[in-house]
């Protein structure tokens, strides 16, 4: 057999990989519903379902301290899932990877955990104006709680950060948190996070990476990143709801006061005194979402068997072809960077027409969009408009599904226009 | 897609692209105004009283999506020549059997933000019961 050219682009076939999906077999008016809603979180393997259904079915027991069998193999299936987490994100260890219920939970235990102990007045906590609520809101409330101050770095007319703010926040107190999505969730900007890591640090601050929108598309590389903790989530990369994973550096998380308490995260209780548990095991509290972390830990596998770089370069052609066709309907403006410098999210204006009739009018053509303000509402002020509608794509989107969105378009504003 | 579906959705468009009662009265009993900030909906209804408490005249102004602003054009339609205490108790139902298209939790706050409105107007002059909590999903509809 003839070797593969190294060289070769790593490509994915979607029409192929539909198949995994049940969904798509059902129609809705003869066709089936052209997704474009992953950016809110994607649809799911059969693989993933049939990994959690055996396990319920025949590996299920709660974890950690059963003295039988079954317990045993229930145990080692929710740590082998915590082992693949650890390695998509190369992290270091295991032991630095703590199951959460959501990337938000993620980010709300180091805000809390580490935020309450560590900032205080005249500290300041840096975010930036395309932040998600779930990294924004957290750190907004933890700096009043704490008497540090808040602020944001702007972002520029094309979504990106203006990173020569950073000086001039510098000498506005002592930089201790700065908080970054790495990919934004509304317009899809990849954000300079290695950079801000590096000027995080020579603040002597920490650097806290919301992943939830990257992980899925892109490698995240906790230690090219220079992160500090680095938050990821199950449901947006074809795994179940109600768990996500935090990174911490270990010395970090060894520090911290725990966060939830109860359960598993005890050593020993003593009427006057509780120790606590090792990591990760500190800050889980309560019998975890086991199913689900094997469910993530299968979602992980079938992510990193298609590639992530040809996932990442199949999306990037989608949203060349959306922004392409976008091009040619003057009354459809896009907001955020060039297709380059973003990933498979487009997010638009329909002139004169309001994002949710936009959303509605699309859905009687199948097709599924997001419209609103995206969890980002400091980003729509920025933007000066009140909501956006948002097309985003995932491994199992196809050209097809494209063409109907702008054919839908095109009915809006027949409609409304 | 039924035959009635599609009828519905034009009688919708109709009011949205050509609202009726469409302007605030010069000479209102009553004025309310709400918002909902999850779409960015505004709506402000004002209403005037005959003898009787009977709704004489009634206009509003608003912006925002096609359903909120759709749906008070169709209830300025509804309530004129009723009572402020039939409109004050008038149900939901009556106004979403109009609008007649399925709506989604979310589109439902937009479809009765009118209606909420208009209740608050006739609390103010009349003392009518507030309208009761709809029962939707997550966002605040400010009523004032």
């Amino acid at each position: 057999m003839a070797e593969m050219a190294s060289t070769a682009v790593p490509v994915l076939d979607a029409h192929r990989l539909r198949k995994d999906f049940a969904v798509f077999e059902d129609l809705v008016d003869g066709k089936p519903v052209a997704f474009l809603d992953s950016a809110a979180s994607t649809q799911k393997p059969r693989q993933v379902l049939d990994r959690m259904r055996a396990f319920y079915e025949h590996e299920y027991a709660n974890v950690h301290r059963g003295v039988y069998r079954l317990a045993e193999r229930a145990t080692e299936g929710y740590e082998t899932a915590r082992r693949t987490v650890a390695s998509y994100l190369n992290a270091p260890s295991e032991k630095e990877i703590v199951f959460t219920r959501s990337a938000t939970e993620a980010i709300n235990l180091v805000a809390y955990a580490w935020g309450l102990d560590n900032l205080g007045p005249g500290d300041l906590v840096v975010i930036t104006e395309l932040e998600h609520h779930s990294n924004f809101v957290p750190w907004q409330y933890i700096a009043h709680r704490t008497g540090a101050g808040f602020r944001h770095i702007p972002i520029d007319d094309q979504g990106e950060l203006q990173l020569d703010a950073l000086e001039g926040l510098a000498r506005e107190g002592n930089v201790k948190v700065v908080a970054n999505n790495l990919v934004s969730n509304t317009l899809g900007t990849i954000n300079p996070v290695a950079t801000l890591a590096a000027w995080a640090h020579e603040q002597g601050g920490i650097m806290v990476v919301d992943a939830a929108q990257a992980a899925p598309h892109r490698v995240v590389d906790v230690q090219a990143l220079g992160a500090d903790f680095v938050a990821v989530s199950s449901h947006k990369l074809c795994g179940p709801s109600g768990i996500g994973a935090l990174w911490g550096r270990r010395e970090l998380l060894e520090a911290m006061s725990p966060f939830n308490l109860g359960g598993e995260m005890i050593r020993s209780v003593g009427l006057e005194r509780t120790t606590f548990n090792e990591l990760p095991y500190k800050f889980e509290a309560g019998t975890p979402a086991i199913a689900e972390a094997v469910g993530f830990g299968a979602a992980l596998e079938y992510v990193s068997d298609i590639g992530l770089d040809a996932i990442e370069r199949h999306e990037h052609m989608l949203v060349e072809q959306t922004m392409t066709a976008f091009d040619e309907l003057p009354w459809v403006r896009v907001f955020g960077p060039p297709p380059e410098r973003r990933a498979g999210i487009v997010s638009f204006d329909v002139e004169g027409i309001h994002p949710h009739d936009v959303a509605q009018i699309l859905d009687w053509e199948g097709v599924a969009v997001r419209a609103g303000h995206h969890c980002t509402q400091p980003l729509m002020t920025r933007l000066g408009v009140a909501a956006t509608t948002r097309a985003s794509f995932y491994l199992y989107s196809i050209p097809e599904e494209v063409d109907r969105l702008v054919a839908g378009l095109h009915k809006v504003k027949v409609s409304l226009g | 897609m039924s035959e009635f579906e599609q009828l519905y959705r034009e009688v919708i468009l109709d009011h949205y692209k050509t609202p009726r009662n469409h302007g605030l009265l010069d000479e209102a009993d009553a004025v309310a105004e709400g918002q909902n900030p999850l779409c960015g909906d505004e709506v402000t209804v004002s209403v005037r009283f005959g003898p009787g408490d009977v709704i004489e005249g009634v206009g509003f102004e608003g912006r925002g999506c096609a359903i909120s602003q759709a749906a008070t054009s169709m209830l300025t339609d509804l309530v004129k020549g009723r009572t402020a205490q039939e409109v004050s108790a008038m149900p939901k139902d009556e106004l979403l059997e109009e609008i007649g298209i399925p709506l989604t939790p979310v589109r439902l706050k937009c479809a009765l933000l009118g209606l909420g409105v208009l209740k608050v107007a006739l609390h103010k002059s009349k003392g009518t019961p507030l309208p009761e909590e709809w029962g939707t999903s997550s966002g605040d509809i400010t009523l004032s």
